[in-house]
């Protein structure tokens, strides 16, 4: 099956071959392999690094620094609890000596925690994820059905599609200052900045890979669609979409991916709450455990990236009709 | 004859290319009566399949035309249905709904939908698919692909049905089968049927009338064999028939005496070629 395999059994002593059990521990020994030599070229590279901070950190100070951040965000929540806690006292009090007074309830304003940063980059990166599916799919879908269409907007993709994030950034910024006013906002501004600009520069991936799976369908389902006479309608839910699903995951995966390295980049640079602000927030603070903190936001915003793009693979298998493909 | 059904009146076809115009077909000219089974014949690239993609309203002819009982057919409709030479069933739908897609297209306001589940299950029950549902088409083998194309054309209930080279992917028992099959299905419905082989014995055996054309450019029909053979016909017993071998000689002539076709070899393989062949016949 692999070289690894191949020697054990030329080596293996009675020339029995591997058993199945060797195999299941060949294929997770080998990838754990390559985790430790990459953590035993960390920590040996990182002792010869000397900053301005100190000496760069280590897989165990990593370490040590995500259980930091661990007691950190439940100190945090442990004194959200109290302090709700108190309130409901206080005002029982209040209610007790006149039924009639005024309750005023007041939220916990406590310091993000990097978890609370964490959960507020994850809803931002799906919201605009969202928004960009809910705009490319469709029109990835009208202008692969329509020469016309796609000859008209093919410019405005190939000059919109390479802008990076940090310069819609502050047009996204002054925009929304400009256009989103209101008294009692469902959303914050610094949510919708975030957001808008990851639509910006996830769309686009989704919208080229689906115009062209929906120009690729087979003439012969075309044809049959034709003499069928299907409606519009019809012809694009029975015929075009299940044809141009695979290309159409193809393409939201590439955006996912995207997505999430845009959102990063760009709380960093508009200070808006999420993991790239932690990570900012960090370097900016300067402590000697800084560089150990943004190591461990580092390792967290690949590892959500990479969940993310499983996510996708699994909806991918569920919606895809053809289970037989093979996904990677 | 009896009474003109179908009539391709001096049909021809020139598609534009960088090179000029070029002329595929010319002066077809064909009368089918109700009921008929006719046969096209030719070589490879002769534009047999471009005069059935004209007559089921695929593409336009650029002369003449064609009439279906009188009125000129130009656009893609099921009362021409088409047995398309690759099945072209929909991947992603069971064998059931890939029929239930074209009843409920020509029968969604006609009938109630019990009336459209028993005539979805009796159509593919009449080419023996009855069995299998529920299968997509990714798990059911050739022919049986084949018969549930066949089985959603004759579910429209087709005036026309059109077949290009329906059974020419398959191997030649399953063929002999499903020959056998069409007989049975044409005889029994009496559907006007135009279909495109490459396969002699398939266009004698199961033929009313086989149209040769000679080859292209400019392909045109060169001969018109009317079989004559009662039905119904038995292959085995027509093995020894003078009348089925006459036929099939005819149509032999025709294409390998009288239009023979020399395909230019691959170098390595051209001691075959003979000098003479080249002078062919157009």
């Amino acid at each position: 099956m692999n070289t690894a395999q191949l020697y054990l059994k030329r080596f293996s002593p009675s020339g029995i071959s591997v058993p199945a059990l060797g195999r299941f521990a060949l294929s997770a020994l080998i990838p754990m392999l390559g985790l430790v030599v990459f953590l035993a070229i960390w920590h040996l590279g990182a002792q010869r690094i000397d900053t301005s901070l100190g000496t760069f950190p280590g897989p165990g100070e990593v370490a040590s620094q995500w259980s930091n951040l661990v007691d950190e965000h439940r100190t945090e929540r442990a004194r959200e609890a109290a302090f709700y806690e108190r309130q409901e006292v206080r005002n029982a009090e209040v209610l007790a000596q006149d039924p009639d007074a005024e309750i005023r309830w007041r939220e916990f304003r406590g310091r993000p925690t990097f978890f609370d940063q964490m959960f507020t980059s994850l809803w931002t990166v799906l919201s605009g994820f969202l928004l960009a599916t809910l705009i490319a799919v469709p029109l990835g879908i009208m202008i692969g059905l329509s020469q016309t269409l796609y000859r008209a907007i093919n410019p405005v993709i190939q000059i919109f599609k390479p802008v990076s994030p940090l310069a819609w950034l502050p047009l996204v910024t002054l925009v929304v200052s400009a256009v989103y006013v209101s008294s009692d906002p469902m959303f914050s501004r610094s949510f919708l900045v975030s957001m808008i600009t990851v639509t910006l520069c996830s769309l686009w991936p989704t919208l080229i890979n689906t115009a062209v799976g929906v120009t690729s369908v087979s003439q012969d389902l075309q044809n049959v669609s034709r003499v069928l006479r299907l409606n519009w309608f019809t012809h694009v839910v029975k015929i075009v979409l299940p044809s141009a699903i695979p290309m159409i995951f193809t393409g939201l995966r590439l955006s996912l991916g995207i997505a999430w390295m845009v959102l990063i980049a760009a709380e960093m640079l508009a200070q808006n709450p999420g993991l790239g602000k932690f990570v900012w927030d960090e370097f900016q603070n300067g402590s000697s455990s800084s560089l150990g903190r943004i190591c461990v936001a580092v390792l967290v915003i690949g590892f959500i990236g990479f969940l993310l793009d499983r996510a996708m693979l699994f909806i991918q298998r569920f919606a895809s009709w053809d289970k037989s493909a093979i996904l990677r | 004859m009896a009474k003109v059904h179908l009539e391709l009146s001096d049909v021809g076809m020139t598609f534009p290319t960088p090179k000029g115009p070029f002329c595929a077909l010319q002066n077809i000219n064909l009368k089918i009566a109700k009921g008929e089974f006719v046969s096209l014949i030719g070589h490879s690239g002769c534009g047999k399949s471009t005069v059935l993609n004209i007559v089921a309203g695929l593409h336009q002819a650029t002369q003449g035309g064609v009439l279906l009982n009188g009125k000129e057919v130009d656009a893609p409709g099921p009362e021409r249905a088409v047995v398309f030479q690759n099945h072209s069933l929909l991947p992603w739908l069971s064998t059931y709904q890939n029929v239930e897609l074209a009843v409920r297209q020509v029968f969604g306001r006609s009938r109630s939908r019990a009336e459209m589940r028993d005539w979805i299950l009796h159509n593919l029950e009449l080419v023996q698919m009855g069995h299998a549902l529920d299968k997509r088409p990714s798990e059911i083998s050739g022919g049986m692909k084949q018969r549930v194309g066949i089985a959603r054309a004759l579910a429209m209930e087709p005036e026309v049905l059109l077949m290009d080279e329906p059974f020419g992917a398959l191997d030649a028992l399953t063929r002999a089968h499903l020959q056998d099959s069409l007989m049975d299905i044409q005889a029994t419905l009496g559907n006007t049927v135009i279909m495109i082989t490459h396969d002699v014995d398939e266009a004698v055996l199961l033929s009313d009338r086989v149209v040769m054309m000679t080859n292209g450019p400019s392909a045109s029909i060169g001969e018109i064999l009317d079989v004559g053979i009662e039905r119904p016909r038995d292959r085995l017993a027509l093995a020894e028939d003078r009348r089925y071998n006459d036929c099939r000689t005819a149509v032999l002539r025709f294409l390998y005496e009288k239009h023979k076709k020399v395909e230019p070899l691959a170098p390595r393989r051209k001691a075959s070629a003979e000098p003479t062949a080249k002078a062919g016949s157009a």
